[in-house]
């Protein structure tokens, strides 16, 4: 019996090893066939909690950045890297760490990033700094923040077309201004195609509880709710879970997830079929890449705000499940989109603009 | 080789090397070098003042959640309830920090006193429930934490703030930021509570050796029966030692609260400040020089492993486990006494086998 | 190949200490051997080097006549020793049979063959007369019960040579009667027994010849059918040992507690002292007999204000003391040396010298506002040490590391020296050594002497009849007989404490 069981631990323990040497293939890409550029400069990103494998707007901020580091032939960690906070009190020590370490363009990720970066940049007037999704204040640093209420709004009208029961859900991470931007843009998406359709909306109360997101989406889809859009994160991989649980009993359930940030296709595949209708991509990496090449080229765009939207293809809605996401969606989904860019409709950012923008409807 | 002389302080040394050459082990098995691993490492936590004194800032929440699940553990309770507590505090010293505006000599003593009776509500109620209703402490303490983190949401959502993320900044006369350490690290986060939480620190120590009411709360956590029939309370005992063990989580909070941060954001999910507190109490021994040093350790681990991803390119997961390793390795010490027995006894058979030369069999 | 088991020159030093100097044991097939010594004289430490689990630093073990090197229990185990220690090592919710092949299970393929060993453990049972169920839990099983799973655990394993260490300690009178008739029988099949004890009784009862240890020496070997208890006794302690408790007549005076019409309850919520009467005056011994489990404890209890009384009435000194705290009472003049000294009298992780300050730790001069004063606290410590004899190598040394009979002189001196006017002792000599028991028992009597009111619940007769200037019978939460020692005798209160008394008086 001992033996069977240091046998077995022996075994798990070789598994994990040998697990995590799989992961291990970033570091050691070999040699490059190229020059390295010799106007690049050495930028770096500091994620939130998520971390660059959140499947989410870190890894897209990371996707980014590794792409400009490609294109301009760097190499990792000489000339472009990133911080992983684990905590709310790192953002400020992995902004000085890697200020301390010539970054010359140092990006925040995340708006809870924001009293570091404004900090951090404060006492560091010489380095540059980007903050995304919120506005941050000083000469040396750029705002970047994207129209997710538009986005959202078109994503919510994706949502309305594939409803059959009439109810679509909506899963916040964490109840606040930025999100209830998302929740505002959605609601009034779906409510544009047919008033009478219910939205259920609720919080995870977190962005990494993968359980309370699945929590949720259960009790959304056993009340009827046939679409769920998620902004929440890590807590929206459990909506996903829940959603290819249902899938996966029956191949004929009609459940659906829309993703956020980057195209979620991939986390809704369940054996043939897939759960992602669609994704409200937020082109996180489009961004980084732009200040970066803002900043080689001498623009960088210091205290002001960049706003990226559907125009500049910094907001955009994925159709790669082709199944799903009909042409006739497609069709009414970029009817909207131009309503949109033209003025026609002024999307609602917040719970109060909603309001008037529902009544009005009506 | 004098392996007699390897007992008290020494043990713990020799844990931490093991643990380090464990950790470097792991590093060479997946090709990276650890000696440029452990360099980043001690420079992240201490190769500049501003790294020294993020390092300071990280270790004071820590000895006072410590000492909070220390004080409770000497009462034979587990007061998995830190986390919540944390919360509470950090919230009630925001809440002050914000709300009044007073001079400085009657702000700043009010925040924390406010933060303390805010954390030792928070730990006397799950008391009371144990002392009234016998509920197991660690359950409640666990549910005392889910309460604190959304009702610590809702309150800086709905009543703090107009249903913003983020409170305001508590005033300078509530900030424990002061110039000399500031100036003397500078632009780091560290602040004046390094005092207090050695202050508190202290206070423990003579709380629980020297203090009557310390000998009632040691008592009854050794033998609650034995204190009982000395004509102690054990029921008074247990709500008191959970509302000093919640007092000084609540303590930890203000550190965040108007010491590190000056205001306080939704919590996306738990601190883990009250969490890691059950580790660096247990690795401390429940005492307090015990609970500062393990208190030092977790700091310089956490603030220098957020280093070697940067300056080693050691992956944040490995290095989670090298650190992880290390803490085992101290906690672990009793295997390290065990195998010095047993080295001494090898050593001594070597002796006597030698000096009988074989005669007896 | 006279001997089984052959022991020579045995010593074995722990820093400090000499624990065994030169002991010689030898034992012969067959027999059952008793190994007598005071608590702490080497006794325990001896069996450990037998059993492998120490290593001596000179001497010579044979067993069946070979010399042979035992330095883990698992080589002890495989020459046929066998050890019952005197806590169980048994897994509560685990089976009889599961408990007993643990270790070694019998396998089919990956799976425990747990059939057959129900079989083996079943005829191992029946052998030996142990009636053993093999199915039932060891959580159901009395105390006695899970002592003979022990064993039978050895016998499982083929053991010739059983050790059991202090077995009686834990058994009541009828299972220690049971038990001597199971040693006999494991004799007659050939098994030789090694018996650990320090109670003369048993050894006269059951044992072939004896070998005695004091303070780590081997004192001598001797048939027991040729020696007496008081040999025995002079020979374990060193002096010549008085088992009747000399006294003068009892003088008592005005009452000093006052139990009427008492009425508690257990934590059942069922009626354990059911209207009790009782008095005990300065300067008189009661002694309260009874079988266990007939309201003694609840009684205590209510007295000491450690259970809540329903009813009646409690008076100490002519003030009602009913449902104070225990800290009102105790300030009341009261002592309580209570029934179990590790679980109620001592926080064995302190000091002793705090351990003699439990109650009165918060009271000047042991404590000012604040802090304690350890000054104070270590001299009191001192003082009652020499006292009461209390042999501890310091007044730091944690309670834990002292022998039991030095425990209970430390609770016995941190309780008489508070000049109580009522002293309570429940089974003030559970489980100690002759010595130990002849200095308690001078010491209430002292305290009898003084003046001061004693009252004594025991569930060993002999106590009760020794020291007692008046005994009451209880008998299901009544006081159902008040008696003098000198009027009754052993047979006449075994039928009381079963209740002849009250089922005449009903009839």
């Amino acid at each position: 019996m001992k033996k069977l069981n240091l046998l077995l631990t022996m075994l798990l323990t070789l598994t994990v090893i040998l697990s995590a040497c799989g992961t291990n293939g970033d570091s050691s890409e070999g040699q490059k066939d190229c020059e390295p550029d010799s106007s690049a400069i050495k930028a770096g990103i500091v994620t939130d909690e998520g971390g660059v494998d959140d499947k989410s707007f870190n890894q897209s901020a990371w996707e980014g950045l590794k792409a400009y580091g490609e294109e301009y032939c760097l190499d990792k960690d000489e000339m472009y890297g990133y911080a992983q906070s684990n905590q709310d009190s790192e953002y400020e020590s992995n902004l000085t760490r890697l200020t301390q370490q010539d970054y010359e363009l140092i990006f925040g990720i995340g708006f809870k990033l924001k009293d570091a970066v404004q900090t951090v940049a404060s006492q560091n007037p010489d380095t540059k700094y980007a903050l995304v999704d919120d506005v941050a204040e000083g000469d040396n640093v750029a705002s970047v923040t994207f129209k997710e209420h538009q986005g959202s709004f078109l994503v919510g009208v994706a949502a309305a077309l594939k409803s059959e029961t009439g109810k679509v859900g909506f899963v916040g991470g964490i109840d606040s201004p930025l999100i209830n931007k998302f929740e505002a843009g959605y609601v009034a998406g779906v409510k544009s195609v047919d008033p009478s359709i219910e939205v259920d909306v609720r919080y995870a109360e977190s962005f990494s509880d993968a359980g309370k997101g699945r929590q949720i989406a259960k009790s959304m889809y056993d009340s009827n709710v046939d679409v769920i859009y998620h902004a929440a994160g890590g807590a929206g991989n459990g909506v996903f879970t829940e959603a290819k649980d249902i899938k996966a009993g029956d191949s004929e359930a009609n459940v659906w997830v829309i993703g956020v940030d980057r195209d979620q296709y991939e986390e809704g595949s369940v054996d043939d079929s897939n759960v992602t209708l669609t994704s409200m991509v937020k082109r996180v990496d489009v961004a980084v890449q732009d200040v970066i090449k803002r900043t080689i080229e001498g623009n960088f765009p210091g205290g002001e705000v960049l706003e990226y939207g559907l125009a500049d293809g910094g907001i955009s809605v994925a159709d790669t499940n082709e199944e799903a996401y009909t042409d006739e969606i497609a069709s009414k989904v970029k009817e909207w989109k131009e309503k949109i860019q033209n003025g026609d409709v002024e999307v609602p950012q917040t719970r109060e603009e909603l309001e008037g923008f529902v009544s009005n409807l009506e | 080789m004098k392996l007699q002389k390897l007992t008290g302080a020494w043990i713990p040394v020799v844990s931490i090397i093991f643990g380090l050459l464990a950790g470097a082990i792991i590093m060479l098995l997946f090709g990276y070098n650890p000696l440029a691993g452990y360099i980043a490492l001690w420079n992240g936590a201490f190769e500049t003042p501003y790294f020294t004194g993020e390092t300071i800032r990280l270790i004071t929440p820590y000895i006072l959640s410590g000492l909070a699940v220390a004080f409770a553990f000497r009462t034979g309770l587990l007061n998995i309830g830190v986390e919540g507590q944390v919360l509470v505090g950090w919230l009630a010293s925001v809440w002050v920090g914000t709300e009044f505006s007073l001079p400085m000599a009657i702000h700043l003593p009010l925040a924390v006193i406010v933060a303390i009776l805010a954390g030792g509500i928070w730990g006397f109620i799950p008391g009371y429930l144990k002392a009234k209703y016998q509920v197991h402490e660690v359950i409640i303490t666990i549910m005392m934490n889910y309460i604190a983190l959304y009702s610590v949401n809702a309150i800086i959502r709905n009543v703090l703030t107009d249903r913003d993320d983020r409170t305001e900044n508590v005033a300078e006369t509530a900030s424990l930021k002061v110039s000399w350490l500031s100036d003397l690290m500078p632009n780091s986060n560290v602040h004046a509570g390094i005092i207090l939480a050695l202050v508190a620190a202290l206070f423990y120590w003579y709380f629980i050796e020297k203090t009557k009411y310390g000998f009632e709360l040691k008592a009854v956590g050794y033998n609650p029966h034995a204190s009982q029939y000395a004509g102690m309370s054990v029921k008074r005992n247990i709500m008191l030692s959970m509302a000093i063990s919640g007092g000084f989580a609540g303590l930890a909070g203000a550190m965040e609260g108007i010491g590190n941060f000056g205001y306080m954001t939704l919590n996306n999910g738990f601190t883990n400040i009250g969490f890691d507190g059950i580790a660096i109490a247990l690795l401390g021994g429940n005492t307090a020089v015990g609970v500062v040093l393990a208190a030092g350790l977790f700091g310089v681990l956490k603030n220098g492993a957020l280093n070697m991803p940067l300056s080693a390119g050691v992956p944040h997961e490995l290095v989670d486990i090298i650190t992880a390793l290390i803490i085992f390795f101290v906690a672990a010490s009793y295997m390290i006494i065990l195998l010095r027995h047993k080295l001494i006894k090898l050593y001594t058979d070597f002796k006597n086998k030698s000096k009988k030369g074989g005669a007896n069999k | 190949m006279d001997y089984v088991i052959e022991m020579l020159d045995i010593r074995k030093e722990f820093p400090g200490v000499v624990a065994n100097n030169n002991i010689n044991l030898q034992v012969k097939k067959g027999e059952i051997h008793a190994l007598l010594g005071e608590n702490g004289a080497g006794k325990s430490t001896l069996m450990n080097v037998l059993f492998g689990i120490y290593q001596p630093e000179k001497g010579q073990i044979r067993v069946q006549g070979k010399d042979v090197n035992i330095t883990s229990p698992n080589i002890a185990n495989d020459l046929g020793i066998g050890m019952v220690h005197q806590h169980f090592m048994l897994v509560d919710t685990f089976t009889v049979t599961e408990n007993i092949v643990l270790g070694s299970e019998p396998k089919k393929g990956l799976k425990v063959n747990i059939e057959d060993a129900e079989k083996e453990v079943k005829r191992i049972s029946d052998q030996y007369g142990l009636k053993v169920d093999p199915k039932a839990l060891v959580r159901d099983i009395s105390v006695g019960m899970q002592q003979r799973v022990e064993i039978l655990k050895m016998l499982y394993r083929k053991a010739d040579i059983l050790i059991l260490d202090e077995p009686t300690a834990v058994l009541t009178p009828q299972e220690i009667d049971e038990l001597i008739q199971i040693m006999k029988s494991l004799v007659k099949e050939g098994k030789s027994i090694i018996l650990i004890t320090h109670k003369l009784n048993e050894i006269m009862s059951v044992a072939d010849r004896c070998t005695v240890i004091r303070r780590g020496e081997g004192i001598e070997t001797v048939d027991v059918s040729q020696s007496s208890t008081s040999e025995l006794a002079s020979m374990m302690v060193g002096r010549d040992v008085s088992f009747k408790t000399e006294k003068t007549e009892a003088t008592p005076k005005e009452p000093v507690l006052e139990v009427n019409d008492l009425v508690v309850k257990d934590i059942r919520n069922v009626d354990m002292v059911r209207g009790l009467n009782l008095q005990v005056r300065k300067g008189e011994i009661v002694g309260i007999a009874g079988v266990d489990g007939n309201g003694q404890s609840e009684l205590i209890e209510a007295i000491t204000g450690l259970r809540k009384a329903e009813s009646g009435k409690i008076l100490l000194n002519n003030q009602s003391i009913m449902n104070l705290k225990p800290r009102e009472i105790y300030n009341h003049g009261l002592s309580h040396i209570p029934q179990d000294r590790h679980k109620y009298g001592l926080v064995l992780d302190y000091p002793v010298a705090e351990n003699m300050v439990l109650q009165t730790y918060y009271q000047k001069p042991f404590s000012s506002k604040w802090s304690l004063n350890f000054k104070e606290i270590y001299n009191h410590a001192k003082r009652l040490i020499q006292e009461y004899d209390v042999r501890t190598p310091s007044e730091s040394t944690l309670a834990r590391s002292l022998s039991g009979g030095n425990q209970q002189k430390a609770i016995i001196g941190r309780e008489v020296d508070r000049s109580p006017d009522l002293l309570i002792a429940v089974q003030p000599t559970r489980g100690l050594d002759v010595g130990a028991i002849e200095f308690i028992h001078k010491k209430l009597i002292e305290e009898r002497d003084k003046g001061r009111a004693v009252l004594l619940v025991s569930f060993e007769l002999d106590e009760i009849m020794n020291l007692s200037d008046r005994i009451a019978v209880i008998y299901e939460g009544e006081i159902v007989a008040d008696v003098k020692p000198h009027e009754t005798n052993n047979d006449e209160l075994g039928l009381l404490m079963a209740g002849s008394n009250k089922k005449e008086g009903e009839a």
